[in-house]
């Protein structure tokens, strides 16, 4: 099921991966949002993130900034991350900017299960 | 779209962003911290910090993002560094870049390098290093191109300035916020100051001890009562405080011997208001029209009083006012050659003289103050305890005071009509 937290961020759970939804504009305010919420899948044990960007239709620099910190957790917890769903210009956006080298893209929240299926681990349990 | 056009516009939103962020008056910190992510996501950067320089300590961390909590803490700029990073080029603030001239760069090398900074700018206002911000590699592994370093450098003059901008409005805020504090100081002994004058003055009068004090008590109340804003209370009570202070150079033997003194020491003694204003006017009250009252505190709405014989109209409200509290006392209190009045007949004598002697308004608006009292509607027993045990009781107290308010008004109505 899926569970809104902090009154805007969706996510849920596939095994132990979390599924986390982007809002339509990635900004300070919703950015903050979904980074707190995939801190917090993180240290409930989660080892994989998929951010769904499917109702996204702009990020802005903080925004960059934000995902960026995503990142940086991400890796320093051994998770690995996937973005998707992602338009065609926040696709370039990405690419440009290199956030790309650090994340896999996938079509969408499927696909990109089922990459991260590919490296599945134990769940950690806490 | 080409990735220079798209790079163009990411660049453009972030400084729009930036200067939004600003030049808005919002808390401090969250700007800083906004400041330093619009900075970062323009050019992908995984970490940074924002750090001011504090006069004679350490750097004090505004924001930081990716490094630990502990990152440069401790860390002091000296004159010299600060100098070299007002001298530097682009090339002397590249970590990696040993032939730097900026000493900091060469102290905190080891750490910069192993937080993964690779960059640190001076912000600059008016020609002095305000602070640093200091900045992780690009998140696309790239080096720095020039534009990167003219985008940086314009975002990073801009949040110096913004930073610097919000410390002056600190700064600002707080000397108002000093002065303040000063003023309600300097008001405060403005009063005690006034209170001692009061008490100097009645003790010129033996008989009337804590007359002036009282006085500025029921004026107080009164105006009060009228709707006067709280300012123009404070201003009353003191114009009540201080209203008999002409008396200070009224011979004592005439002050002390009212009752049998001729025309010639009669006059002496009726010169006191206008003595007062001649006192109190080369003073710069923080109220208005302190000497007004006082000179005006014993006219008479019918021009029979002095020093001016005023009528009505001519005479400022807060003299009306001080003039009946006055009055009201001088009926209230035991002299030594009478007892007081009973309240039955104080009131009598208000009644009689409301229009005469006194506004009627004014005295409307006391016994309105009285009678509350009186019927427990305020919880304030000022003016009983001002008059002393049992003076306000028995139950005709009331119906005497709601009799005079109703004819009172009445008699308003019927003036207003006319
Ligand atoms: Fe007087």
């Amino acid at each position: 099921m899926d569970t809104p937290t902090g009154g805007l961020v969706r996510s849920h759970c596939v095994g132990a991966t979390a599924v986390v939804y982007a809002s339509d504009y990635l900004n300070k305010l919703t950015g903050e949002k979904i980074e707190r919420e995939c801190r917090r899948q993180l240290s409930c044990g989660c080892r994989a993130l998929v951010i769904d960007f499917s109702e996204t239709k702009l990020v802005n620099s903080i925004g960059i900034s934000i995902l960026l910190g995503i990142i940086d957790v991400a890796e320093k917890c051994g998770a690995r991350i996937v973005f998707s769903d992602v338009n065609n210009q926040t696709v370039e956006l990405f690419e440009m900017l290199g956030l790309t080298r650090h994340v896999v893209l996938a079509k969408d929240e499927r696909e990109a299960l089922l990459n991260l299926s590919r490296y599945e681990t134990t769940p950690v349990v806490h | 779209m080409e990735p220079s056009t798209q790079k163009l516009i990411h660049t453009f939103g972030a400084l729009a962003d930036l200067g939004q962020e600003i030049a808005g008056t919002g808390d401090f910190s969250e700007m800083v911290r906004t400041s330093m992510h619009l900075l970062l996501g323009t050019l992908a950067l995984r970490r940074g910090a924002v750090m001011e320089c504090v006069e004679a300590g350490p750097l004090r961390c505004a924001a930081i993002w990716g490094l630990g909590d502990h990152f440069l803490s401790g860390v002091e700029i000296d004159a010299t560094q600060k100098t070299a990073f007002l001298k530097g080029e682009t090339a002397d603030f590249l970590v990696k870049n040993t032939d730097t001239s900026t000493g900091f760069m060469n102290q905190h090398r080891d750490q910069l390098v192993r937080e993964g900074i690779e960059l640190v700018l001076p912000m600059i206002v008016r020609g002095e290093v305000t602070g640093l911000i200091l900045l992780g590699g690009k998140a696309s592994g790239e080096e720095f191109s020039r534009d990167d370093f003219d985008t940086i450098r314009a975002m990073v003059r801009h949040i110096g300035v913004g930073i610097h901008t919000h410390r002056l409005l600190e700064q600002i805020a707080q000397r108002a916020e000093e002065n303040r504090r000063l003023y309600d100081d300097l008001r405060a002994i403005y009063r005690d100051t006034v209170r001692a004058f009061a008490a100097a003055i009645d003790i010129k009068d033996k008989y009337t001890q804590g007359h002036s004090e009282r006085v500025g008590k029921y004026s107080e109340i009164i105006a009060r009562e009228m709707g006067w804003s709280e300012e123009e209370v404070e201003g009353i009570q003191i114009a009540g405080y201080l209203h008999d202070i002409g008396k200070l150079i009224v011979d004592r033997d005439i002050i002390n011997a009212p009752y049998n003194i001729d025309a010639k020491n009669s006059s002496e003694l009726n010169r006191h208001p206008s003595a007062g204003y001649e006192i109190l006017a080369p003073i710069r009250h923080p109220y208005a029209d302190i000497p007004l009252m006082a000179k005006h505190h014993h006219e008479r709405l019918d021009g029979r009083g002095y020093p001016d014989g005023l009528t009505d109209e001519q005479i400022p409200m807060g003299a009306k006012i001080v003039s009946l509290a006055d009055s009201f006392d001088a009926m209230t209190t035991d002299r030594p050659y009478r007892r007081r009045r009973s309240f039955e007949d104080v009131v009598r004598d208000l009644r009689e003289n409301s229009g005469k002697q006194f506004d009627s308004k004014v005295v409307a608006a006391f016994a309105r103050a009285i009678l509350k009292e009186v019927t427990g509607e305020t919880k304030d027993r000022r003016i009983t305890k001002l008059l002393g045990k049992g003076y306000l009781e028995g139950e005709h107290v009331a119906t005497l005071l709601q009799d005079l308010i109703t004819d009172l008004d009445s008699t308003q109505k019927a003036r207003s009509a006319s």
